[in-house]
């Protein structure tokens, strides 16, 4: 439910700067005779303690240092200093005479207990990820999707839920600070007010403005204003993991921008080049549920649309591929060229030299393309080289795809540049000494620009940098300003997601420190009186609607709906500019004849799944991610096929090193089944030096090879030399065969339908009477869940929607290379088939499988983990001792141990995270997966007064709630209604390990595929 | 030293070895054994100085691992998920089986009426002590949260929760406490009379008042003497079926399991077996060294060495037979699970401790056929500690290899032992030994009232033994 509530603006800001030196001399005065009454006066001051967490900081992702070390002396005087000081406290002082009042009249929607949600939007790579947050008396704990919004549809992606983590980052910046001393926002905004000045009289010659792609409609016109005010000036947008390539092959298809949207709802046939559409780019969410809606067999269908993809390293778009290619990145042009070729579209010939099997896998693609004429779709992926991008393009529109499947748009960015050319334009000038005034706002381009602009260098000839950003990175450290950037939870702004839509993002929490927009920053430069965020916000859309009826409904609705009605684009009708049509052709054919020779390697740059670009390298959560397929946690790898790896003598863990024009990285090699041969991939976005505590020195900065000249995405030539070091990498899974047992239970289409219940025959569920005690009586509800594993995708939104709720730890990389990870629920992959080249890839999450008769609970020596009156398997987390015997009994092991104390030595800041319903576990304990059960006792409250049954739906764990895929459901299978109880009842239905007798409450939709026939017979 | 003692050369082949030295009266018999422990402390020999220091440092060892364990957390262990249990059970079955010589030597053998066990069994019955020390520790250790060991004992209490008595673990609860307490309480009635002595034979005041005090007023009066033999032979009842029970409900910690590799019927006859095995060569590796030590030839002779080591050979036997069947099992059942299990231990990861178990446990007790390997002291004491490592290896590769790899191969890990692993068992060694140096420095190491009934004087008297 969202709240039309709009929060108070926030006042201005509380918090004064602090003063170190004052602070010093307070701790230094406070030894002596004047002990007590010092600590006492040093425990009571607030910015002496901000001070001392600055100074003494405790590192959150060191476990192992930390505990390794366990009691330092320094900590056991820290310790035994604060407890003295406490005790001294207790006994010789009065409790403050401070009134505290409790609410006179209790503020409309505000229950304590009761969490409100409000409708949001943050932005990653620009695009508004919209979301719903969920605050308990007003401090934000979790991020789901917004059901309202056509890119959403309720379901979030990994990156998106995490980033609510950010918000608590201990590491943000707290306060304005010029050359690393601490200053307030009114010197610095006097300062840039100063500068503009001076700017003024130059026309803007001077002043450079550098953002992230900007889709908000308020920031462009703040910077159009911008411009206009200072004709000279120049604004800048850069990207890491940008979408340069899209743009680019837009422009050479229709001869200018246009965005491109799948009607993936529509498609019967979707041909995938390098593309991870499913997971990745700003619309995958919901991409993903509109490819799993044609996924789905329940219901007695037997039709599914089928997916080819062609791709240089699997991905999780590719494990739901039917027909999976293995092709080298530097064959994707040719890929292109054969497919237009085979389907015959004009200026399309037959490239030479295409490998046989690829061949065939292309032609076999055509021929379903063709024979669902308006139903076929070929999607490129973002770092494909654009010629690709405008095949496509050609191919869509000769398939009749066009205003179908393929909706063309106007670009929901505000201006779309080349941004790697804007970059490089902005380095020039800079080098040349034309830049006065430079704004970075937001970003980190010191750390993510290609290194051969040497940006760096570039940046210190400008005399005053200013750089807005959330916390100290690698830019801040060549800034004279870095103002603190306040977090999208903190701040008013609007985004536009992909398909137009815009959302007028709300905060939930005022600025905890002295946290800033883009659009205060500018309106210090553009006003005399600059303005809150929400008013520029406010003011820009009341002009946007001049003329509407009633301005303040449309306002409160668009809050509460979290977007504005009717700004999605209309489809523009476009078709291929058929006049520049053979300028692309000829660079397709020219890099179609650029195939690498067998043995000759290429590198292919990628952001990492989990902390993109590197922009969330300081989140605990994302870092612990367990990258999709190769389960690797806290690094980034030289990921390369078991055949080139064989081919070059390399073994997983051998550091090697990637020499690129004289460049070179070292990282440790990562073997991945399904990779193609001779690609060497690497995701960026990884050896922050001054991301935090969190993301500093994790992985290795592939920025030294990832230049302009070289290529962003795509390098032809690379030197690797093993160097004879080992690094472990710390995967969550390190067994990916399955061992001849029927975990996870597949079929083709063709199989199905022949035999619908496949899966059931390949297990055998022991008969109820088999028992020697009676089956358990459940009277109203019995909860379960069922998984569809046709659907699934891995794209890992329920992990971090598991974490988040379920208040999940983070452990480290050290813990993690111990097996002592913490999620709840898991998506474990296996391989299957012989051809460890190209193996057939599963994914199944797993959690806690709830089981009737549960292993668990007999061995417990003292109760702690007992049988509901629903069925679940609770855990009584204050009764366990930690034997550990549940989890050796477990078969699933979908328990996790708390071998240390991994809550401890939070940061204060961090504690406020926390959701206030799920007990957060102590050293020594066991934890687990209990269908989330404060979701269901707060539905059971809820019932209970309104004196109704639970409805089917109105419960839904967090992991079902953003699954962008709906392969989970929960529900009460005692209802024959219900909406899990039809899928159990579905054919499909098998339990995992059923022969031991456990009975699980989870039950899996065995994964069916729909490979082209042809293919297989070959 | 000699490597071999002198093969007896009785006229008569079957005629066994004497189980004490010709030429021994009672009075004699006191003198060697009482001597021992009454010597005065400046007399004290520097072997055992030395090895009391050894001994107490690794004592120290264990107090260090113990510390950072309470402090931080079973993490310091390389224990995970899957091997929630790893060297921490593994050293805990190890010691318990351990114990189970002396319960099996003073209480079995005793009512079979050996009367060869008579020089050994204190020795034995004392070391079954502190193994079960060492071993009782393992289950408060390996908690998640050690200070709350108790929430295992069925006490009414404020909390209104009683221990959940389908769990194996509660079983072990009982079994092991009453296991601890029969035997405690057998060895020291055992000890009244040899106490006694001691307290006769002491000249320092100080001695006389601990001895004393420790003997209950013994003064060897003929009630004193049949009560003594009525409590004996009670409490031999009582210990004998702890010896059968004690391990096998051990061993239901793992066949209770679902854990393939654990949920095996064969278990506790199994355990059993292994338990004796193990606690021969424990005994064994205590007493060859101590014999020329302490100048005790004359009281554990060959005969003692031969049937120990034939006692090790059967049982040796036996745990062949369990490995076995555990085998035929795994492939006779038809589950793949199970015969995963076995494959696994065979080739998988930790081949090598599965390929080391069946060399220590089978292979090289072969050897014990022999009768000349069996009277050679070097022979017999590096075939018994290959047992003491063939046994450890035995639980390891039952808990920690089953764990690694059980039913949903995504889970599969490996287990590492840390630094604070091997401290945490070294250390409990540590324990085991300067209890036993003590124990040889203070107590009668051998019965001396058994001892003197082997004497030819006593035998033509004989009173119940």
């Amino acid at each position: 439910m969202t709240s039309p509530i709009e929060p108070p603006a926030p006042p201005e800001p509380t918090t004064l700067p602090i003063d170190f030196a004052a602070a010093r001399e307070r701790l230094r005065s406070s030894r002596g005779p004047a002990f007590w009454r010092g600590l006492e006066e040093l425990a009571g001051d607030e910015r002496f303690q901000e001070f001392l967490a600055r100074e003494f900081p405790r590192h959150a992702s060191d476990w192992d240092e930390s505990l390794e070390r366990g009691f330092s002396r320094r900590r056991f005087f820290e310790l035994g200093l604060a407890s003295m000081a406490l005790a001294g406290m207790a006994a010789c002082t009065r409790q403050p005479f401070e009134k505290i009042v409790p609410y006179v009249k209790q503020p409309e929607e505000i229950l304590p207990g009761v969490p409100l949600q409000f409708a949001t939007a943050m932005t990653l790579g620009g695009f508004a990820q919209p979301l719903l947050a969920e605050s308990h008396e007003g401090r934000p704990t979790k991020l789901e999707g917004n059901p309202e919004h056509p890119a959403s549809l309720g379901a979030a992606t990994a990156l998106a839920q995490a980033s609510i983590l950010d918000l608590y980052d201990p590491d943000r910046l707290q306060t304005p600070t010029k050359l690393e001393t601490i200053q307030t926002w009114a010197l610095f905004s006097d300062e840039l007010k100063a500068a503009a000045k001076a700017q003024k009289a130059l026309g803007g010659a001077g002043l450079r403005v550098l953002t992230g792609s900007v889709t908000s409609p308020t920031l462009a016109s703040q910077l159009r204003t911008l411009l206009a005010a200072f004709p000279k000036a120049r604004w800048h947008q850069w990207e890491p993991a940008g979408r340069d390539e899209v743009r680019a092959g837009a422009v050479k298809a229709f001869g200018q921008p246009v965005e491109t949207r799948y009607e993936l709802s529509k498609a019967d046939v979707v041909v995938a080049l390098d593309a991870d559409f499913l997971v990745s780019g700003p619309h995958s969410v919901r991409y993903a549920k509109d490819f799993s809606a044609r996924r789905r067999l329940v219901g007695g269908a037997t039709e599914m649309s089928r997916l080819y993809t062609f791709e240089s390293s699997p991905t999780p778009t590719g494990t739901k591929a039917d027909n999976r290619q293995p092709v080298r990145a530097s064959a994707l042009p040719a890929v292109a060229l054969a497919l237009g070729a085979e389907l015959g579209v004009p200026g399309f010939a037959k490239p030479a030299g295409l490998d046989e099997k690829v061949a065939r896998t292309v032609a076999a693609a055509a021929k379903d393309l063709k024979s669902r004429a308006g139903a076929g779709v070929v999607i490129v992926g973002d770092p494909v080289a654009a010629p690709v991008h405008a095949a496509a393009h050609a191919i869509n529109a000769a398939l009749g795809a066009i205003g179908k499947t393929v909706v063309l748009t106007e670009p929901a960015e505000a201006e779309p540049v080349a941004q790697g050319d804007s970059l490089a334009a902005l380095a020039a000038d800079m080098k040349a000494g034309q830049v006065q005034l430079l704004l970075v706002l937001g970003g980190n381009p010191v750390y993510d620009a290609p290194s051969d602009l040497a940006f760096a260098d570039a940046l210190q000839k400008v005399p005053l940098r200013v750089h807005l950003t959330s916390a100290a990175n690698e830019t801040s450290r060549y800034c004279h300003w870095n103002v603190p950037q306040a977090h999208f939870l903190e701040s008013w702004t609007d985004a536009r997601a992909l398909d137009g839509t815009v959302t007028i993002a709300q905060p939930l929490i005022e600025p905890l420190y002295d946290g800033k927009t883009a659009h205060e920053v500018l309106s210090v430069l553009l006003e005399d009186s600059p303005r809150t965020s929400h008013d520029v916000v406010k003011e820009f859309w009341r002009a946007e609607k001049r003329g509407a009826a009633d301005f303040e409904a449309f306002w409160r609705k668009s809050l509460h709906d979290g977007l504005v009605e009717g700004t999605a684009f209309e489809p523009r009708p476009a078709t291929p500019d058929a006049a520049g049509a053979a300028a692309w052709l000829a660079e397709l054919a020219e890099l179609a004849g650029r195939v690498g020779k067998p043995g000759a390697l290429e590198l292919s740059f990628r952001p990492d799944p989990s902390v993109w670009d590197g922009s969330f390298a300081n989140n605990g959560w994302l870092q612990e991610l367990p990258r999709p397929l190769s389960k690797i946690t806290w690094d980034n790898a030289a990921i390369l096929a078991p055949a080139t790896a064989e081919r070059l003598g390399v073994q997983p863990d051998d550091v090697v090193t990637l020499t690129v024009g004289g460049r070179s990285a070292s990282l440790p090699v990562f073997v991945q089944p399904g990779q193609a041969a001779d690609v060497v991939t690497v995701h960026f976005g990884f050896g922050r030096t001054v991301a935090g505590r969190v993301g500093n020195g994790v992985g290795v900065d592939v920025a030294p090879i990832r230049t302009r000249a070289a290529g962003l995405w795509l390098v032809p030539g690379v030197q690797l030399a093993a160097t004879g070091r080992k690094a472990r990498l710390s995967q969550t899974q390190q067994h990916f065969r399955m061992e001849g047992r029927h975990i996870v239970r597949s079929a083709t289409l063709a199989e199905y339908r022949k035999e619908p219940d496949f899966a059931k025959k390949l297990g055998e569920l022991p008969a109820v009477e088999e028992s020697l005690y009676p089956p358990m009586a459940y009277k109203d509800n019995a909860w379960g869940v069922s998984v569809d594993l046709g659907t699934c995708i891995g794209c890992n939104a329920c992990m971090v929607a598991c974490q988040a709720e379920n208040n999940v730890p983070v452990v480290g990389k050290e813990q993690v290379g111990r097996s002592r990870e913490m999620h709840w629920i898991r998506i474990d992959h296996y391989y299957e088939g012989n051809d460890l080249e190209n193996p057939l890839i599963h994914n199944q999450p797993l959690m806690c499988q709830q089981c009737e008769n549960a292993p668990c609970e007999v061995v417990c020596p003292v109760g702690a983990t007992v049988h509901g009156a629903e069925g679940l398997n609770e855990m009584a987390y204050n009764r366990c001792v930690g034997t550990r015997y549940c989890s050796n009994n477990c078969p699933y092991k979908a328990r996790r141990f708390n071998f240390f104390e991994y809550n401890a030595d939070k940061e204060p800041v961090l504690k406020m995270l926390a959701n206030p319903e799920v007990t957060v576990r102590s050293r020594g304990v066991m934890e687990k997966c209990t269908y989330c059960i404060q979701r269901i006792n707060r539905a059971k409250i809820a019932a209970e007064r309104e004196g109704r049954a639970i409805r089917d739906g109105e419960i839904r764990t967090a992991c079902q709630q953003t699954c962008p895929a709906d392969a989970i459901v929960f529900g009460n299978i005692n209802d024959p209604l219900a909406h899990v109880s039809k899928l159990k009842k579905e054919p499909r239905t098998y339990w995992v390990l059923e022969e031991l007798n456990t009975r699980p409450r989870t039950t899996y939709l065995a994964s069916v595929k729909n490979p082209n026939p042809d293919l297989e017979a070959g | 030293m000699s490597t071999t003692f002198d093969e007896p050369r009785a006229a008569d082949p079957i005629a066994q070895a004497p189980v004490l030295a010709p030429g021994h009266s009672p009075g004699t018999v006191t003198e060697a054994i009482a001597g021992l422990v009454t010597r005065k402390v400046a007399k004290t020999p520097k072997w055992w100085l030395l090895g009391f220091a050894v001994s107490f440092g690794l004592l120290n060892v264990l107090l260090f691992a113990v510390t950072k364990l309470f402090m931080t957390g079973i993490g310091v262990w390389g224990n995970n998920i899957p091997v929630g249990w790893a060297w921490d059970i593994t050293s805990f079955v190890w010691w318990i089986g351990i114990g189970h010589a002396g319960t099996l030597i003073s209480a079995i053998l005793l009512l079979l009426r050996q009367s060869w066990r008579n020089s050994i069994n204190r020795f034995a019955e004392a070391m079954t002590i502190f193994a079960v020390s060492c071993a009782g520790m393992y289950p408060i250790l390996h908690l998640g949260r050690p200070w709350l060991p108790y929430w295992l004992l069925p006490i009414p209490g404020t909390l209104m929760a009683w221990p959940n008595f389908r769990s194996p673990l509660i079983w072990d609860v009982f079994a092991v406490s009453t296991y601890a307490t029969i035997s405690l309480v057998f060895w020291y009635v055992g000890m009244i009379p040899d106490l006694a002595t001691l307290r006769d034979h002491s000249t320092s005041r100080v001695a006389r008042l601990i001895y004393g005090s420790a003997a209950l007023g013994w003064r060897g009066s003929a009630r004193h003497w049949a009560n003594y033999e009525a409590a004996a032979l009670l409490l031999a009842g009582l210990s004998t079926p702890l010896v059968l029970s004690v391990h096998s409900i051990v061993s239901f910690d793992f066949s209770i399991g679902i854990v393939p590799g654990w949920h095996t019927t064969v278990f506790p006859p199994y355990f059993v077996a292994g338990a004796v095995f193990a606690g021969f060569a424990m005994v064994l590796t205590l007493v060859l060294p101590l014999r020329p030590l302490f100048g005790l030839k004359d009281f554990i002779t060959d005969r003692h060495l031969q049937n120990m080591a034939k006692v090790m050979l059967t049982t040796g036997l036996i745990v062949a037979y369990g490995y076995g069947i555990e085998a035929f099992a795994a492939w006779y059942s038809g589950n793949p699970y199970e015969w995963y299990m076995m494959k696994n231990r065979v080739t998988g990861p930790y081949a090598l401790q599965y390929g080391l178990l069946l060399l220590c446990n089978i292979v090289v007790p072969q050897l014990l056929w022999i009768k000349k390997v069996r009277s050679n002291v070097w022979a017999l004491w590096t075939i018994a500690m290959v047992i003491n490592l063939g046994m450890w290896l035995e639980r390891f590769v039952i808990i920690v290899v089953s764990l690694s790899r059980d039913f949903v191969p995504s889970n599969w890990a490996m287990f590492h032992a840390t630094r604070y692993d091997v401290m945490t068992f070294a250390g409990t060694i540590g324990l085991f030994l300067t209890l036993t140096f003590l124990f040889v420095r203070f107590l009668p190491t051998l019965n001396m009232y058994e001892m003197r009934s082997l004497t030819p004087e006593a035998a033509s008297t004989p009173h119940e033994e």
